[in-house]
């Protein structure tokens, strides 16, 4: 059983800033990943709460335990590396021991949990090998089984998927969903790949310029952008925005086009619309058609709208030509809206 | 036709097998160049007394153990083979205990004054041992420490030091942090981190700067001359009482001091080389 409880959390590297008093709280057993460009600080908050890191100022607290003046080993942890961190003189058997053999378990314990852990994560066969003679994809599940064995109240990654090839990654991108998810762990996941973070999270906390803009389910993330980098930096292709102009009070017009939209004093806010939630055809924004990728499912549209790039994902089927002036109608619900100034959604 | 296109191949055909006559040619020349002196000596330690003078050379040596007996139960060598055994392993236990934790903070930490520190370990080589060895022998004299086994492998230990923590600092660099980050996640003090994974992964290394320091030590007879009167090191006793002796009991006297060290570095060789499937850094 075990929360984790980030608060005011701040990291100061000499006069850089990597960590703005962060805030985050994880219920236990939740699978939380910190998604976020490189240089956002989410390694740096996950490497605080594994205590290889001491935080300029806040508290860590785990499982309702006050650990940011204890070392790493004293904090119920177990983590896995971005580059595996396979001791190479040891073999895979003793690389899984090595921390229960830190406990004094007995033996018969010891090899109980290796033989489980290693069965869990498929590598029964290389147990007495050396790391120098697995390949990579080998090295991340002796790395997982080594933290699983520990049976850790809390497991954070590193970017554990970055360094496999795509088909691999896909691959142990389930398989550590499942393994997971079966050991009821708390889990802190460090990517900066959306699509991982979108799969396998509980919840997402986006990461940006040391902040935490944004933490919510993946589908919350995605639909209601607490910010506008989320809405940019999350969906492939982003989210499309178009400069709003005031028409009256609670109306906005984009494009050519009258929307209701929220009640403010400014004079401009920001129109957005993910690519997929337009249709062609009818009352729409003014769109004219510069490049067209049929992808099979779908087919992506990059046009502009209002001297700016708009994309739109629309039906294999729409007869759509380059040079073309198409009305692109928002589904209503929808639209987001942003505050241009503090770029917080409105 | 066939001249045209076979001389092309004729040509790189001589060429490869030139390259590989060059090859194995520097490789004969280096071996003679170490072996040879080597042979020499053992040849000649191995030898009567009149063989050592006499020409031509014998190929191989009449196994006559005269001289090495004789030298051996000259007064005194035994006691100086022993000091330097003793000064040897003192000054390569000093500069190992200094040198692996001074290149360990060097590669883990930073601290103020890095460089300048990195810098003048290496300084310390460019005093002339000859300059500083009258007001170190002063200072020993004044303390007590001359004339002692200790005191000599602190000298000699200076010599090393900066050669093991350069080797230190690189082997521990070479060492990614991760593997000591991992283990102290999985209960690990830092001590326990280094005793269980950086130091087994460091061993070959610092086997190697150990042999050095041992070698160096070994053949050191400046200061050995210098700062010791009845408790010489062997290269002191030889330069002391070999220089009038006939060049017999020299061969015996060199070989007694080339022996000792190729006998250690080839009891620590499998440390030098790569262990566990990884190169030694």
């Amino acid at each position: 059983m075990a929360e984790i409880a980030i608060k005011g959390v701040a990291k100061r590297f000499g006069g850089f800033t990597a960590l703005h008093q962060v805030d985050l709280t994880i219920s236990d057993q939740e699978f939380v990943v910190l998604l976020g460009a490189s240089g956002c600080g989410k390694t740096t908050l996950l490497r605080i709460v594994a205590g290889l890191e001491r935080s300029s100022q806040g508290e860590v607290w785990i499982g309702g335990r006050r650990v940011d003046h204890l070392p790493p080993r004293e904090r119920g942890i177990a983590m896995v590396f971005q580059n595996y961190a396979v001791f190479p003189h040891l073999t895979v058997f003793e690389n899984i021991a090595f921390g229960l053999r830190m406990k004094k378990l007995p033996q018969q314990e010891v090899e109980r949990r290796v033989n489980r852990t290693a069965e869990l994560m498929h590598i029964e066969q290389l147990l007495k090998r050396y790391s120098g003679q697995l390949s990579g994809g080998q090295r991340q599940r002796v790395a997982v089984a080594r933290a699983l064995a520990m049976e850790p109240d809390v497991i954070l990654m590193d970017e554990p998927l970055s360094n496999l090839d795509a088909l691999l990654r896909l691959e142990m991108r389930a398989e550590l969903k499942g393994v997971l998810a079966a050991s009821k762990t708390t889990t802190i996941y460090v990517t900066h790949d959306q699509v991982e973070a979108m799969s396998l999270a509980d919840r997402i906390a986006v990461m940006h310029q040391g902040r935490i803009v944004q933490a919510a389910s993946p589908v919350e993330v995605y639909r209601n952008p607490a910010a506008r980098f989320v809405g940019s930096f999350i969906g492939n292709p982003p989210m499309n925005f178009i400069p709003a102009a005031k028409a009256a009070n609670g109306s906005w017009t984009v494009a050519g086009l009258t929307l209701s939209g929220p009640k403010s004093d400014k004079p401009r806010i920001e129109f957005a619309i993910r690519p997929e939630d337009v249709d062609a055809g009818g009352e729409g924004l003014r769109a004219t058609v510069h490049v067209i990728e049929p992808l099979g499912p779908h087919t992506l549209v990059t046009c502009d709208v209002e001297g700016g790039l708009f994309r739109a994902i629309l039906d294999s089927n729409a007869s759509v030509q380059v040079g073309d002036d198409l009305r692109l109608a928002p589904k209503p619900d929808r639209i987001r809206w942003f505050d241009p100034e503090t770029t917080n959604a409105l | 036709m066939n001249a045209i296109t076979e001389s092309p191949v004729a040509a790189t055909a001589d060429a490869r097998k030139a390259g590989d006559l060059l090859l194995v040619a520097t490789a004969l020349l280096l071996c003679v160049w170490v072996l040879l002196p080597i042979y020499l000596l053992i040849v000649n330690a191995l030898s009567s007394p009149d063989q050592v003078t006499a020409f031509p050379k014998r190929f191989f040596p009449s196994f006559d153990l005269g001289s090495l007996s004789f030298f051996i139960n000259f007064a005194g060598v035994a006691r100086a083979l022993w000091n330097s055994v003793l000064v040897a392993t003192l000054t390569m236990i000093l500069a190992i205990g200094f040198g692996a934790p001074a290149g360990y903070a060097l590669s883990r930490f930073d601290f103020p004054g890095k460089g300048a520190f990195r810098f003048l370990v290496l300084m310390t080589r460019a005093f002339p041992l000859p300059l500083l060895a009258l007001p170190l022998a002063v200072m020993f004299i004044r303390t007590g420490l001359d004339d002692t086994a200790i005191g000599l492998a602190l000298v000699h230990t200076t010599l090393a030091l900066p050669f093991a923590v350069l080797i230190a600092f690189s082997l521990f660099s070479g060492i990614p942090v991760e593997l000591e980050e991992a283990a102290w996640t999985l209960g690990c003090t830092r001590w326990q981190a280094f005793r269980k994974v950086i130091l087994p992964l460091a061993l070959p290394g610092i086997a190697a700067s150990a042999v050095f320091a041992f070698t160096i030590s070994w053949n050191e007879v400046f200061a050995a001359a210098v700062l010791t009167i009845e408790n010489r090191t062997l290269t002191a006793f030889l330069l002391q009482s070999l220089g009038e002796s006939p060049l017999y009991l020299k061969f015996a006297g060199g070989a007694a001091l080339v022996v000792p060290a190729l006998i250690f570095i080839f009891a620590v060789r499998k440390y030098l080389f790569a262990m566990w499937g990884i190169a030694n850094r």
